[in-house]
């Protein structure tokens, strides 16, 4: 018994003009828009139902998520010319590009590793009404780094941050990025005192929590990204000799997917780190 | 999506490495942008219109939108209908809360 | 994909993991049936607790653990347990899987002419990625705490509120996988119908079948993605601790929840009946195909109003993107909100309405065969018109207001997709099974089956909207304990008793399905005298479908030609 020969893999459809892998990829990307239309339109719902939202520049690392938006926008020029590579049937150019494309989406998971990292080790009490914490009177919340939390002890030990927070909501989040660099001194906080400890980890507030889901939802489709493109520089090279039509179509496709990751993350950028 | 001969792939070339820059200067605008002093509703008009630019170059040249198959564009246009379906919720969801809060 | 080198696959590569479209829908079909059956079971236990609440559960204990029993009776967490997984079963498990990747695949590919599907290898993943999920979820009943507790809908704040049970979390997970299946499947469908279709073959002249698989493949495509979203902000919800579908201020079992709050639980209803509205159609399109095709087949005429069918189906698809809110009319949504879904949701009734006329009209002056697939086929037209017609109270706020959550809901619903899409699907495996087996199935058994299903799934049904007009909730899991429950309890005990019945009376059916594969009738390529393209392939079809490739001359339902010698004219022969 033979496979079954399926039309239209290499060659494009007479009608459509497209090839099945493309067509079938641009559906892929269609349900993708209504996978990220629909987190978007959570974030515009929770934003507009919010008391306060925290503007990116005061709370998150606009310099390193600018940074990030470079090397996810070169990683997109050198993905485009790999195809370009292909479609010149010239192996070095295609691997040498591919190799950069990978390079880059590496350095953007890296970085965003650096930006995640110091807000899971950032804490936040917020207070109970009346709560007596000396220096602290009147706050809401007191911001630093939590030096132990023992469950069975009724207190935790607490370094806050060297900059002293306002009672107001706006200045409650100022600077805590760079709060961690110097400390005041360690305090004690009665557990009777605290209403909710958290890091500015997803559960801080919905702000954090839709920033860490979408990121983070992005970043996977970032990992995957580079698990296709890994498999077509490392296996691809018998293809690129056997078929350069389908492997340039391959790449093509591909490369959509790149693009389309890159284009969320235009849209992601000003909208959680921006406004 | 142009053809293959070396002439024309060059073209394509330069067309992206224009693009390129233009993305790189208008990530710096919006960082700027976003320092201005202005109302959050202007912030959000500016800042979703140079992304809205950025999203256009990157798919009508790095996607290749700008000369592709009317199938394609078929789709796209289904999914931009229902796409705006999915923003208009949030919408239909505050309309409902104010006249919920309206009426107690 | 090269012909030469491909040797005999061996037992794995040819029924495991086949990339053959026949293959991969017998097995979408066997295993979505399985969880049909599973689904029934557990809805015999529900019936059991209802009808007599006190009565002593303890054999029970022995499969699912003694938490969910006291003394031998059920305790309402375990109830809970069976209601939410019979509904997510029935539809993510069964029905859909059963009618798009069980009749879809195995059917649409030969109606176009195809050798096998765009893209075998996703068509298989597709599968096990299905299976998986399916696991996930039968899986979740065994972990302390149970299975998922909150119904099929898992409205948050309540489902968020043990995060500790796993049973939800293990739910969310399996939806993803279910979410990504159908997402595999759709592209591949689509895909396939769009670029495969032999010489001649227009989009006009595609068997009714494979237009309504077009359509549910866009429903599945751009619709599940949101739930896969509101999917994943849940699971943060549950694992991550956010608050994103948790309100301020929410006292759980009298203490204050523990979170940032600020989130709203009406978010997930939004995105979950984005997808879930599309759903109905769905589950209900493939139906509506079958019907289509079985009525077109045994009335020898064609079907009254192809092009009207089509546009309709193509309509319908569209406006269920935007009718959602016709099920949370209770949120307190705004009145211009309630106006602009009331109006869409009568407007979607106007193409289903045009799809039972046209099939309705079909039968009109046909010389009528009562096989066992037609007489399944001729009691989804009733049926499908009884659940479209119950519906209608629910679609419009104010009746919507006295009949929301009580059993008269369940009925309407039920009346669509269990008398109305279950009647279909049986009588496409009717129908495709000497194709598939070549062999008859047997019409005695078939026709004992019939009889049996049609009355007793009446009987399960029917006294629901008794039940609901008197005002009981859907989610009570003792109504004896309030007046009202008391007295229409005789109207729950009937419906028990017909869904015990029921089940009886699939005996014929499994004996059947089982018995004709070794003792049916031997049948040709085309033993019910066929016109569309998948009679012109062999009983089975080899991999690969067709010895040479068909080439289509005519339309899809030309039957009974004035002039042709025959009293059918296949579209493959000139």
């Amino acid at each position: 018994m033979s496979a079954p020969v399926i039309r239209y893999i290499d060659e494009p459809h007479p009608i459509t003009g497209l090839t099945n892998g493309k067509l079938g990829l641009w559906l892929f990307l269609a349900s993708e828009v209504m996978l990220f239309g629909a987190l978007f339109s959570s974030y515009i719902l929770l934003r507009v139902g919010a008391d306060s939202w925290p503007d990116g520049w005061d709370v998150l690392n606009v310099p390193l998520a600018t940074l990030n938006t470079v090397v996810l926008i070169s990683s997109s020029v050198t993905m485009v010319m790999a195809w370009v590579g292909c479609r010149l049937n010239n192996l070095g150019k295609f691997r040498f590009y591919m190799s950069l494309t990978i390079a880059l989406s590496l350095v953007f998971l890296v970085i965003k590793t650096i930006e995640y990292k110091p807000k899971f080790e950032h804490y936040e009490a917020f207070l109970a009404d009346g709560a007596l914490v000396k220096g602290y009177e009147g706050s809401e919340s007191i911001t630093g780094h939590l030096d132990e939390n023992d469950l069975d002890k009724d207190y935790i030990l607490f370094s806050p941050d060297a900059v002293q927070h306002g009672t107001s909501g706006d200045d409650e989040h100022s600077d805590h990025e760079k709060g961690g660099e110097g400390h005041a001194e360690q305090i004690r906080i009665n557990r009777l005192d605290i209403d909710r400890l958290t890091n500015f980890g997803p559960k801080h507030s919905n702000f954090y929590g839709l920033y860490f889901t979408m990121t983070g939802l992005h970043g996977l489709h970032i990992v995957g990204g580079i698990a296709v493109n890994l498999y077509f520089l490392l296996f691809g090279t018998g293809m690129f000799r056997s078929n350069p039509a389908q492997f340039s179509n391959r790449i093509e496709c591909a490369g959509l997917y790149w693009h389309f990751v890159d284009l969320v993350w235009i849209f992601l950028f000003p909208t959680i780190y921006l406004l | 999506m142009g053809g293959h001969s070396v002439e024309e792939i060059s073209k394509e070339v330069r067309i992206y490495m224009t693009v390129f820059a233009s993305l790189l200067v208008l990530s710096g605008v919006t960082v700027g942008a976003s320092l201005l002093d202005v109302s959050t509703t202007v912030a959000i008009i500016i800042g979703l219109a140079i992304a809205s630019i950025k999203g256009t170059l990157v798919a009508c040249y790095f996607m290749h939108l700008i000369s592709e198959r009317k199938a394609i564009y078929a789709i796209l246009a289904l999914t931009a209908f229902f796409f705006a379906v999915l923003m208009a919720l949030p919408a239909m969801d505050l309309q409902g809360n104010e006249a919920f809060s309206g009426r107690v | 994909m090269s012909g030469h080198d491909h040797h005999d696959p061996g037992f794995i590569r040819k029924y495991v993991f086949s990339v053959d479209h026949k293959v991969i829908g017998i097995q979408y079909t066997v295993t979505s049936l399985l969880f049909l059956f599973l689904g029934f079971a557990l809805m015999m236990i529900m019936r059991a607790q209802l009808a007599y609440p006190k009565a002593d559960f303890s054999f029970l204990e022995n499969i699912f653990g003694e938490a969910g029993f006291v003394g031998g009776t059920m305790l309402p967490e375990f109830y809970n347990q069976l209601g939410a997984m019979h509904g997510t079963i029935m539809v993510f498990l069964g029905v859909v899987p059963l009618a798009v990747g069980g009749f879809g695949n195995y059917v649409m590919p030969l109606q176009i002419g195809a050798p096998d599907m765009a893209f075998p290898k996703l068509n298989m993943a597709s599968y096990w990625v299905y299976f998986t999920g399916g696991v996930v979820m039968i899986c979740s009943f065994f972990v302390e705490g149970g299975a998922a507790q909150y119904g099929w809908t898992s409205y948050p704040p309540l489902a968020n509120t043990q995060p500790h049970l796993i049973g939800q979390t293990m739910w969310l997970v399996g939806m993803v996988f279910l979410i990504t299946s159908s997402l595999l499947g759709s592209v591949n469908f689509i895909v396939t119908i769009v670029q495969l279709r032999v010489k001649g073959l227009t989009f006009f002249r595609l068997p009714f079948f494979v237009w309504a698989q077009f359509i549910t493949s866009f429903l599945l495509l751009l619709a599940f993605p949101p739930l896969e979203a509101a999917g994943v902000l849940q699971l943060m919800d549950r694992v991550a601790g956010t608050s994103f579908f948790m309100p301020d201020g929410l006292i759980i079992s009298g203490s204050p929840a523990v979170n940032a709050g600020g989130g709203n639980p009406l978010l997930w209803q939004h995105l979950f009946w984005f997808l879930a509205h599309p759903e109905v159609y769905v589950l209900i399109l493939p139906a509506m195909g079958i019907v289509g095709e079985i009525v077109a087949n045994n009335t020898r005429k064609p079907l009254w109003g192809y092009r009207s069918l089509v546009y309709s189906v193509i309509f319908l698809g569209f406006m269920s993107f935007i009718v959602w809110a016709h099920h949370m009319f209770m949120t307190g949504m705004g009145q211009s909100m309630s106006i602009f879904f009331q109006t869409t949701t009568m407007i979607i009734s106007i193409p289903s309405v045009i799809i039972l006329t046209a099939l309705i009209l079909s039968l009109w002056g046909g010389s009528i065969r009562f096989n066992t697939p037609m007489l399944f086929a001729l009691s989804f037209l009733p049926m499908f018109a009884i659940g479209g017609l119950t519906g209608l109270p629910l679609g419009l706020a104010a009746s919507d207001i006295q009949l929301h959550d009580t059993y008269y809901v369940i009925g309407h619903f039920h009346f669509v997709v269990a008398p109305g899409t279950l009647m279909a699907l049986f009588a496409g495996v009717y129908f495709w099974y000497p194709k598939v087996t070549g062999r008859m199935m047997n019409s005695a058994l078939g026709k004992l089956h019939w009889i049996g299903t049609l009355v007793f799934l009446n009987g399960v049904f029917i006294p629901m909207f008794v039940q609901g007009m008197a005002g009981v909730s859907r989610r009570l899991y003792d109504q004896t304990h309030y007046e009202h429950g008391q007295a229409v309890q005789e109207w729950t005990i009937a419906s028990s008793w017909s869904a015990w019945l029921l089940g009886i009376a699939q005996i014929p059916f499994i004996l059947n399905f089982f018995m004709s594969f070794f003792a049916g009738k031997k049948v040709d390529q085309n033993p019910w005298k066929a016109t569309t393209l998948e009679w012109a392939a062999p009983s089975p079809p080899p991999h690969g479908n067709f010895a040479t490739e068909p080439e289509v001359y005519r339309g899809p339902y030309e039957y009974s030609v004035p002039g042709a010698s025959d009293d059918y004219s296949p579209q493959f022969v000139k």
